[in-house]
């Protein structure tokens, strides 16, 4: 029945955003504005600044994920259509849920775009030789903003300001996904790529990620009340 | 107001009068000097302001849970001392590493946990003065994230070294050194505990007149 519900939720938005393709191309050609931004402000003589990758590729993955929570929550706010969705006779973590991944895959189709222009504009050849691990820190890390993301961008659904208010709440609760996310991205740059540095950034995510979806699904019931 | 809080407001203002003098007359460190002095201020304050998020989150999880609103004041009285003591915390820190470490800023694993919980302790007053109706349990929400948000922000930063002075110092400073520090640490939390109740009892009365208001219109 859950599963049901979650599924039934993500394959609306996908389907709305296959028709439509508004967020998921606003999002992705903000996301590559950013990065072009980043390598006329960064990128001397043809030289990227050492280590800078890793950093541009999380900060241009965390403004597009802003841009595309803020859209995903405004679509159903416009047509009154997540009173429809809580009003549903479902658990409401399955909404958050649903919600959830519909955020994370959106998120993995703009960086499998964004991680090779990084590697081109940025001389980081190096992030697309361990694709696995790379696709592992992604993937972590998308999914610990996406899980604060959607419940605080839920949240701020009927908040006067919703725009200003969800970064400003986000970012500071954000911070360890950013570190680890471009730490451990940056060890992928390291001519030797140790593993066990790797392995511990990728566990801090994988924890991050329970500890916050676990703390998500119960406050979503507790702030989706009313 | 309950009786004992004008003679703690006289008490506490007597003692924040003494500290300088306090201060003034305890030893001197021997490797840091002036300097030193610095640290009688800024750990009560860091300290008030881990209290103070400590009690947000613990009456945020409490209102979340219940919906009782006391708990909600009570939260909100204690992110803003929290953003109050945060303040004094991250002024006073820098100051003291200028001397002591020769740098202004580190990003060590508790100078970066302080500015990050007191951004969220920021964002937290934000969002109850702009996030319109509603924002109480947004806000609550927010408080246990940042809260929750503190461990992995300490695991994420003690990857890299730290060199801020380790909690053993404290215990070991000479007695005519620990004396005046307790003496500030006694005196910040008796200001921490005033400033809560009267923050508290602010917003009590401001809901009763809005009870009182409602019932009025009816």
């Amino acid at each position: 029945m859950f599963a049901r519900a979650v599924w039934l939720i993500l394959r609306k938005d996908l389907t709305v955003e296959v028709r439509s393709g508004e967020i998921a191309y606003t999002t992705l050609f903000f996301a590559v504005s950013c990065i072009l931004m980043f390598a006329f402000a960064l990128v001397r003589d043809g030289r990227a600044p050492e280590d800078g990758a890793a950093g541009l590729l999380w900060i241009a993955i965390a403004f597009a994920g802003t841009l595309a929570l803020g859209r995903t929550f405004e679509r159903e706010r416009q047509s009154e259509t997540l009173r429809a969705l809580l009003m549903a006779p479902t658990a409401r973590p399955a909404v958050y849920v649903g919600k959830l991944l519909g955020i994370v895959a959106l998120l993995i189709a703009v960086e499998i775009v964004l991680v090779p222009l990084v590697a081109i504009l940025f001389e980081a050849r190096a992030l697309l030789e361990r694709p696995l691990w790379l696709a592992g820190i992604l993937f972590a890390g998308t999914t610990g903003f996406a899980a604060v993301g959607t419940l605080f961008a839920a949240m701020l659904i009927r908040a006067r300001s919703r725009d200003v208010l969800l970064p400003v709440l986000l970012y500071p609760v954000i911070v360890p996904v950013m570190i680890a996310g471009v730490r451990g991205t940056a060890a992928l740059l390291q001519p030797d790529v140790d593993t066990a540095v790797l392995g511990f950034w990728l566990a801090l995510l994988t924890t991050f990620d329970v500890v916050f979806v676990t703390l998500a699904l119960w406050t979503f019931e507790a702030v989706m009340t009313d | 107001m309950p009786k004992w809080f004008m003679p703690a407001c006289i008490v506490c203002a007597v003692m924040f009068a003494a500290t300088p003098i306090v201060i003034a007359n305890a030893p001197f460190e021997s490797t840091m000097g002036l300097v030193f002095k610095i640290f009688f201020y800024h750990m009560p304050s860091a300290w008030m302001f881990l209290l103070s998020g400590v009690l947000c989150g613990i009456a945020s999880v409490r209102y979340l849970a219940s919906g009782d609103a006391r708990h909600d004041r009570t939260a909100w009285a204690a992110a803003e001392l929290a953003v109050v003591f945060g303040l004094l915390t991250l002024v006073t820190g820098p100051l003291w590493a200028r001397k002591a470490w020769g740098t202004w800023w580190v990003w060590d694993v508790r100078v970066t946990s302080s500015l990050v919980s007191w951004m969220v302790a920021v964002a937290y007053l934000i969002l109850r003065r702009y996030g319109g109706p509603g924002s109480d349990k947004l806000a609550a929400g927010l408080a246990l994230f940042g809260a929750a948000n503190v461990p992995f922000i300490y695991i994420s930063v003690n990857y890299w070294r730290t060199i801020h002075p380790a909690t053993s110092v404290v215990p070991t400073l000479p007695v005519d050194m620990g004396l005046p520090l307790w003496f500030c640490v006694v005196a910040f939390l008796l200001l921490f505990i005033l400033l809560l109740k009267l923050r508290v009892r602010l917003e009590e009365q401001r809901s009763r007149l809005d009870t009182i208001y409602l019932s009025a219109n009816h």
